[in-house]
């Protein structure tokens, strides 16, 4: 509809004239484009604070017990009296830090940026199907980030009960105290997200159905909007289940219920709930929480791919069957829920069933691995930024992917569920892989959002610097855990009594990883410096500065609403015409027609 | 101080950098040097730095084997953990092999294939057979790896066989019992309305125990009666918030005794005589080559009793029962011998969050072998880690539960106790007979349910 009319606009020619009063254009925009950066700021924002959260707690595992000015500087004698991080605050990082990555940085940052971003410019729309949900998207999104914000904040701390805040100890104020005001606020915090989150998948839905241009098929779409569009569609039938899980969990916190209570007896005080079951709790959460994983990667696989084919100058190997496994994860993705509960009691039965279904999702991860190393094989490659940041996602796709392949084997699991190998292997594959892959699609569509260059130099260091720090940060976690080391620990004082030389090792293995992550945290002031800075003050882009096919770069430089200022472009081909045999340049962007005789791939 | 000289280096770092930038961008001016553009020398660069990140990455992983190795926490020293080990190392085969192949595939190819002028690149779109492999391969693979790991799980999760020795692992914050079921092998029965943190903490289930529990929750401390008095007291004055605190609290009290009630309604003593033998330790002893059937429960949060040495991991769920069995399959001496440290010892510790001193949960383990184990069930003193110790093991039913873990006699066996404590009573009945005569009509007193 809004397509429609902005149609009839397009002949006029008028979009540059009428004047956008800066309300409209930078606050209330309703511009996908300008909601897609808005979107980029606020993840920027909401990364820094939970990097900082990160090193904060990365310092008390490696200098336990030992005072620390910054610890001081930043969380004052409430919460780290004279200089130690308190125990109770060690968990609100740690929670905290995770809820924003996986959540405000990795879904409503990357899915939100780039899904709003590439969406209408890639399918050849004017904007998004209803600019005015996509707005409300964005706004709940900043509502829901500023009270998690806010939640740092609060007397009694943050939420303590980890991102995945199992009850019983996310109801139960008396057994930790972040389960007062702070999970109050995270529980409205993230009801409000997952409704700015379902917005904005369906309006994402809705517009690859329904808006796309002349002539682009589902087949000729690009791999990032089919990336795009099955993440949003995860989301559409995942999130409402979190909240059904929020909202039972507020009603035993609130009303007396027992959902996920059953006979406690906390602080000495009995509770009457009898009957509810944690489990179903977690059956709930994880019915979220494993397609959240993919919600994360996909739009990161997606990217990668465009930026690949693009930088390899070559075609992405095996395009049908890179959308086949977009699809067969996504479908997996929401049967292997259990692979995070095979020690909590679930029945075994039920246990070797996930296992079945978890493996298989190796199946076309591997393929998409393998098409990418097949797309860069006898290519041309082109070292932009982005394209580093896409190689090391996925090299650490792969790093992570395999280590998932034991974690997945429940009679494996056993011996290490909950230690730190686990935290190493998240943060690998969905962490870093999704990270990098944000990183490459910012370099790559930098340009096309605020029509100007980041400079190149500072991307390879930041990269270099990236990749290295990440490497080292999360290979050694494989060893710490390894060795036993649970997770969600505040130290490791307790192997003093049973294994000197285990605890020995850890330290030596913690230090290192703070060591790394402290200096990957100074690698991303090169970012964050030359993403501000190029904002302003970068040299001016050309249209099309990375000679790419997809429809975004036919559009001008400069913003217009509407996109393109004549008619919509109709597309003839694939995405992915790149060196060509027959062709002048080793591009052939998507609205160019088929020469004589030509055939379409 | 300090803060003030960060604050300005980060300042200066940061007017450097802009710095730079500038005569940066004015130098790529004057050479006319796009951003787009990427030039051959970079590209190169990039490229041999891509194939030293391999090295790199290749190298710091075979270090840290070298130095740290998989098993960091020693041999599996559980009949299924020597299992889960052979079958965790066959995987990290695999597992790793797949790791440098395809990592190496990725990284020699970015170096390779980096953009050579006047080489253009080979379009080749797709290729059903190669694709047909690396999707037939890995499911081979991983068929098998899904075929060994079940057949491991369903052993590993299979029923224990009846005569397994049953300990239980009560869990809260922050700390562990192991309670044993003693001679007759079977675990009491419990209720979580019965706890007495002095007497009963277990929350046993005898007829004694629904008694003592009714008392405490009727006169107790802040039970019942005591709280209505405080709460009609005109002379104390509560904060309205406080008030309905108090007044929440006393609603509860009166649904749980209602409930109590109900359970001695249908009590028949018949669980009676399976908690006399009880006890509980709070090391967790256990036997080499003896079949255990563990079960856990927790009493406000989950926690998790994870023993990374036995490789044996199990949620403690409240208002639930989970259980795990395991069969140890080394003792911890034999255990300090291989690593060669006097002062090693198992542990359980706790593997799910669940408040401030999570991290701090945990419970020392001892595998003892045949005849020093039954000496520590029958209670005898004994010498462990160079100190003689009677770890904590007593009878829990007795009149005065309080004190009396730890205070019986541990030298005699449980039938001769029993013995005692019938002749005990048969005496102070004789007494009472003779002194007065309306302990009866007190007994019939039964509160209404
Ligand atoms: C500077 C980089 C990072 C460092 C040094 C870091 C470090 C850590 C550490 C040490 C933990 C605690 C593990 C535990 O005790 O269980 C943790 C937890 C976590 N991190 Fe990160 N991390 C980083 C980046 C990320 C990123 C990019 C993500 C995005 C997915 C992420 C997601 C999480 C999650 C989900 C948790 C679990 C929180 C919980 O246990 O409740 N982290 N991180
Ligand atoms: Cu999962
Ligand atoms: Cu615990």
């Amino acid at each position: 509809m809004g397509a429609v009319a902005h149609e009839a606009h397009g002949h006029h020619d008028d979009h540059g004239h009428h004047e956008e009063s800066f309300v409209s254009k930078y606050i209330f925009s309703q511009d996908h484009k300008m909601i897609g950066k808005q979107f980029l700021m606020t993840a920027v924002f909401m990364g820094v604070v939970a990097m900082l959260l990160s090193i904060l707690f990365r310092i008390q595992l490696a200098w336990p017990g030992e005072e620390s000015e910054f610890l001081s500087f930043f969380l004052g004698s409430e919460w780290a009296p004279n200089g130690v991080l308190s125990e109770d605050m060690y968990l609100g990082l740690v929670t905290i830090h995770g809820t924003i990555m996986v959540f405000f940085l990795l879904t409503g940052g990357l899915s939100g940026t780039f899904s709003n971003l590439l969406i209408p410019l890639q399918v050849g729309a004017r904007d998004m199907a209803s600019g005015f949900l996509n707005m409300l998207s964005y706004w709940f999104f900043f509502i829901s980030s500023v009270l998690m914000f806010v939640s740092l904040f609060v007397e009694t701390g943050p939420a303590m009960a980890g991102w995945t805040i199992y009850p019983p100890l996310s109801a139960l104020p008396t057994a930790v105290q972040g389960s007062g005001m702070g999970m109050t606020l995270w529980l409205f915090s993230m009801s409000i997200f997952i409704a700015s989150s379902l917005i904005g998948s369906l309006n994402y839905i809705v517009t690859v159905l329904n808006l796309r241009t002349k002539g682009m098929s589902m087949t000729r779409l690009p791999l990032t909007i089919w990336a795009f569009f099955v993440t949003a569609i995860l989301g559409v039938l995942s999130f409402p289940v979190l909240l059904s899980a929020a909202v039972l969990l507020m009603m035993d916190r609130m009303a007396g219920t027992s959902f996920y209570l059953s006979d406690i007896i906390v602080q000495g005080e009995m509770l009457t709930q009898h009957g509810g079951s944690p489990l179903l709790y977690q059956h709930l959460f994880w019915f979220l929480g494993h397609p959240e994983v993919y919600i994360v990667l996909l739009p990161a696989l997606g990217l990668s791919s465009e930026i690949i084919s693009t930088n390899s100058r070559k075609p992405i190997f095996g395009y049908r069957a890179m959308i086949g496994s977009i699809l067969a994860i996504g479908f997996l993705s929401f049967i292997v829920w259990g692979h995070h509960m095979f020690v909590t009691g679930m029945n075994p039965f039920l246990g070797s069933v996930f296992v079945f279904t978890t493996l298989l999702i190796a199946i076309p991860s591997a393929v998409k691995v393998f098409n990418y190393i097949t797309t860069l094989w006898k290519g041309s490659i082109v070292y932009t930024p982005a394209m580093l940041f896409a190689i090391g996602l996925v090299s650490t796709f792969i790093t992570g992917g395999v280590t998932g392949i034991i974690l997945a084997d429940s009679a494996l699991d056993i011996a290490i569920h909950d230690t730190y190998f686990v935290v190493a292997h998240f943060h690998i594959v969905m962490g870093m892989s999704a990270v990098l892959g944000m990183f490459a699609g910012v370099y790559h569509w930098f340009p096309k959002m605020y029509g100007r260059m980041l400079n190149t130099r500072l991307g390879y260091a930041h990269f270099w610097i990236t990749l290295v720090g990440a490497y080292g940060v999360f290979f050694p976690m494989h060893f710490v855990g390894l060795a036993g080391a649970p997770r969600r620990y505040y130290d490791y004082s307790v192997y003093e009594s049973f294994d000197g030389n285990a605890l020995e090792m850890m330290m030596d293995l913690n230090v290192i990883i703070t060591i790394f992550a402290i200096i990957a945290a100074f690698g991303q002031i090169l970012f964050l410096f030359n993403f501000f800075y190029s904002i302003f003050r970068g040299p001016k882009a050309p249209q099309n500065p990375w000679r790419s096919n997809t429809l975004e770069w036919t559009t001008p430089v400069e913003h217009i609403h509407g996109n393109w200022p004549g008619e919509l472009p109709t597309v003839h081909r694939w995405p992915y015409d790149y060196s060509k045999p027959g062709q002048e340049e080793d591009f052939v962007p998507q609205d160019v027609p088929l020469a004589e005789g030509e055939e379409e791939h | 101080m300090a803060k003030l000289f960060v604050l300005l280096v980060i300042i200066l770092g940061v007017i450097a950098l802009a710095q730079l930038m500038r005569v940066y961008e004015l130098s790529s001016k004057l050479t006319e040097k796009k951003e787009n553009e990427i030039s051959n020398r970079d590209n190169r660069l990039n490229a041999k730095l891509m194939l030293g990140f391999m090295l790199f990455m290749f190298i710091g992983f075979i270090w840290l084997m070298l130095e740290y190795g998989w098993t960091g926490r020693g041999p599996a020293a559980s009949v299924h953990g020597e299992q889960t080990d052979w079958l965790l190392n066959l995987n990290f085969v695999i597992v790793i092999l797949v790791f440098f192949l395809t990592n190496a595939l990725l990284f020699v190819f970015a170096w390779k294939y980096v953009k050579k002028p006047g080489v253009p690149a080979f379009f080749y779109p797709h290729n059903n057979k190669l694709e047909m492999v690396w999707t037939v391969i890995p499911a081979i693979v991983l068929a098998v790896i899904i075929i060994l790991g079940l057949q491991s799980w369903n052993e590993v999760t299979d029923e224990a066989e009846d005569k397994a020795i049953r300990v239980e692992l009560f869990s809260y914050q922050f700390d562990w019992k192991a309670r044993y079921a003693g001679e007759d092998n079977k675990l009491a029965k419990y209720d979580y309305k019965l706890t007495d943190e002095g007497a009963n903490p277990l929350a046993l289930m005898t007829t004694e125990t629904i008694d003592k529990a009714i008392e405490l929750m009727t006169t107790g401390p802040n039970g019942i009666e005591d709280m209505e008095t405080k709460l009609n007291d005109p002379k104390l004055v509560f904060s309205e918030k406080m008030r309905t605190e108090m007044e929440e609290r006393l609603a509860r009290k009166e649904q749980l005794i209602r409930l109590l009630h109900q359970m001695k309604a249908r009590n028949t003593g018949k669980w009676d005589e399976r908690a006399m033998d009880d006890f509980i330790a709070d090391t967790l002893f256990l036997c080499k080559g003896e079949n255990y059937e563990l079960t856990f429960r927790s009493k406000d949060v989950i926690h998790s009793a994870y023993i990374p040495h036995l490789r044996t991991q199990m949620n403690t769920v409240p208002g639930a029962i989970t259980r795990f069995k395991v069969t140890p399959s080394m003792t911890t001496q034999e255990m300090r011998e291989i690593k060669n440290d006097e002062n090693f010892n198992f542990i359980l510790m706790c593997n799910k969050i669940c408040g401030g001193a999570h991290y701090n949960m945990n419970m020392m383990v001892m595998v003892l072998d045949k005849p020093e184990y039954d000496k520590w069930f029958k209670g005898e003193w004994q010498e462990i880690d160079g100190k003689k110790r009677l770890m904590k093991r007593g009878k829990i039913h007795e009149e005065t539960f309080a004190h009396t873990y730890y205070k019986e006699d541990p030298t005699k066996t449980y039938p001769e106790m029993q013995a005692e404590k019938a002749a005990a009573e048969a005496e102070a009945e004789g007494e009472e007979m003779e002194g007065e005569d309306n302990a009866e009509g007190q007994e019939a007193e039964e509160p209404e349910a």
